[in-house]
């Protein structure tokens, strides 16, 4: 911790990676301004259409059409909107659970830890899809349903993560001395323990945004996340994948727009925790 | 307060036992301890390792450590009042308000995310009873600065916005103190707060220990194992030794005449700065196991005075002087 290395890192801003999450999250907001075409309606003339750049592409579709003739760059503009959508439900409900069960049972300890800590067990060893799926079926589709079943999936990890880093805090003098003037339990957990696992928290949050994403395409291509015709980035791969052979572009386009989303936000994140650790700043 | 009301006892320990109940056995890590304090005097608490200091500390605030620990008996009595029966609300108002602590290590004592001023802040609006999220801030960090005045840190408005890594170890145990007496507690636990230190903050820290008491009248529960501190510091002494008080009395008595053979051996095993240079005295052994402890003195096994009646049975507590007491067979009554 603290090296040179580490502190001429934290110094670069990460403008490449900010920049591709801006535009993917400008895309989003902004999505019926800025998509040429509908994500839905189908030109069968013009179906399978290359990238423009290339030999038969047309100047119309910019990264080509699918096979339904639907174009690629209003789907990607549009998928954008819902998979950050469920990015930001699934964390924010599955974080915060894991993060508040986290911190009770490293914090309170006893039975109540070993109450938690077992529910956290049954979490992991349940199958989240065959539970999605179940979910889809009683529930109906939809994105209600996809940040539930991604929630179920989440909480588990993030609450084993939290308690053990609250394990290790409940021990420093700090706690002790917040004890020895007077602060409640709870007190002591919401303003000296929250606080000192925020890092954490926020690493495991730019982790799983690559889970989550990855999470909605599966659910999505197994057919218990967003219904079709809706545009996801995970749908977009999954119809894309039987033609993979002489239509590459349906399912690499999607993917390469999950695979610069993570890296982006992995890098972001990275640089955050630096920046958020208050033991390197004005190093 | 004021300092001159010296004299007055504030808190007062009758036969505390404090246990570790654990699947091997019973853990008798404070079995019987008895001592008084009163207002503006220094008690030192002195022993080796392990012999239940800290942990008599910690049963005094009522925040024993997880994992079995249990006070069983006794009584610790705060301006008459025992603590021992207060509901956990009670005890969090007496907490920093009444009684208040330092502990060993600066560098975990203070919390690494909050800059020292919302740490002092803390401590200061829960003085008040003041909610938390309606105090006017300027005025509070105001009262942060002086706080820190008080301990004598130089620059204290740059200082309020730092955090607790821009600070040296011993700067962080000045503001541990600072929080540690923002409530102005009538009695201060400091569980070995200068061993951390480096020796000239050390004597720094003790004196600033000083002038506070002297300014605030407040009682000062000083837990160490070094003798040169409790010389320097301590009004009186009390010696620990597996889990009880073997002597108890005011410092120049100890140091001259110790009349418990632990005492002795343990001020022999001190370098003296004056005389000739030779070995140094040891304490040969090992304290007893405080899970199997001897019926008699818990010190037979390593005395070099050791007789029968010493193995058969625990002698009581002799009043060897002026207030001055030994737990010794060999003890002669004032």
């Amino acid at each position: 911790m603290g090296s040179k290395a580490r502190v001429r890192r934290t110094a670069r801003v990460p403008w490449i990676p900010i920049a591709i999450i801006s535009v993917i999250v400008i895309m989003a907001l902004f999505a019926p301004l800025l998509a040429p075409y509908s994500p839905i309606d189908q030109t069968l003339r013009d179906k399978l259409l290359p990238p423009a750049w290339m030999t038969g592409g047309s100047d119309k579709y910019f990264l080509g059409t699918d096979a339904f003739g639907r174009d690629i760059l209003s789907r990607l503009i549009y998928g954008a909107r819902v998979s950050l959508m469920v990015a930001v439900l699934a964390l924010t409900v599955g974080g915060g659970v894991g993060l508040a069960v986290g911190i009770v049972a490293g914090y309170v300890g006893g039975a109540v830890d070993s109450v938690l800590m077992r529910l956290v067990d049954a979490a992991f060893t349940f199958p989240a899809i065959l539970f999605a799926l179940l979910l889809s079926v009683t529930m109906g589709q939809g994105l209600g349903t996809l940040v539930i079943a991604i929630t179920l999936l989440l909480w588990a990890s993030f609450a084993r993560v939290i308690r053990g880093e609250v394990l290790s805090l409940r021990q420093r003098d700090f706690v002790a001395l917040a004890r020895v003037r007077g602060c409640s339990a709870p007190r002591i957990m919401l303003t000296h323990i929250l606080p000192n696992v925020l890092n954490t928290f926020m690493v495991l949050v730019t982790l799983n945004i690559g889970v989550v994403i990855i999470a909605e395409a599966t659910l999505s291509f197994l057919g218990a996340g967003i219904p079709p015709p809706t545009p996801t980035w995970g749908l977009m791969i999954s119809e894309g994948r039987g033609r993979i052979a002489d239509a590459w572009w349906v399912a690499l386009i999607p993917g390469i727009a999950i695979t610069l989303m993570v890296l982006s936000v992995n890098l972001f994140g990275d640089w955050l925790r630096d920046r958020l650790d208050p033991r390197l700043r004005q190093l | 307060m004021t300092p001159d009301a010296k004299g007055e006892t504030v808190l007062e320990v009758r036969d505390l036992h404090t246990h570790f109940f654990l699947r091997r056995g019973v853990v008798k890590a404070v079995d019987g301890v008895s001592f008084s304090l009163r207002r503006g005097e220094v008690l030192g608490l002195v022993g080796e390792s392990g012999c239940g200091k800290s942990l008599t500390a910690l049963s005094l605030m009522r925040l024993l450590p997880k994992g079995g620990a249990q006070t069983i008996k006794g009584e610790v009595l705060l301006g008459g009042e025992n603590i021992l029966e207060c509901t956990p609300a009670e005890m969090r108002e007496i907490r920093g308000r009444r009684i208040s602590m330092v502990l060993q290590d600066p560098q975990t004592s203070l919390n690494p995310v909050f800059a020292i001023g919302d740490q002092l802040r803390e401590a200061l609006l829960r003085r008040k009873r003041a909610p938390l999220t309606r105090a006017p801030h300027a005025e509070v960090m105001k009262e942060a600065v002086a706080a820190l005045r008080r301990v004598e840190i130089a620059a204290p408005e740059q200082r309020i916005s730092q955090y607790p890594h821009q600070m040296s170890g011993g700067m962080k145990q000045r503001v541990v103190g600072a929080i540690a007496i923002s409530g102005e507690p009538g009695v201060l636990i400091a569980d070995e707060p200068t061993t951390a230190l480096d020796v000239t903050i050390q004597l720094q820290y003790l004196k600033l220990l000083k002038r506070l008491q002297a300014e605030t009248g407040m009682a000062i529960l000083f837990i160490t194992h070094d003798f040169g501190v409790v010389g320097r510091m301590c009004d009186r002494v009390a010696v620990m030794y597996a889990g009880r008080i073997v002597e108890c009395g005011p410092v120049r008595r100890i140091f001259e005449a110790p009349q418990h053979p632990y005492t002795r051996a343990l001020i022999a095993s001190v370098p003296k700065m004056t005389g000739p240079v030779g070995r140094l005295t040891t304490i040969e052994g090992q304290p007893p196991s405080l899970m199997d402890l001897p019926v008699g003195c818990r010190f037979a096994s390593r005395c070099s005075l050791v007789e029968q009646r010493c193995l058969d049975a625990y002698p009581g507590t002799v009043r060897v002087g002026d207030e001055h007491t030994a737990d010794c067979w060999k003890a002669t009554p004032a």
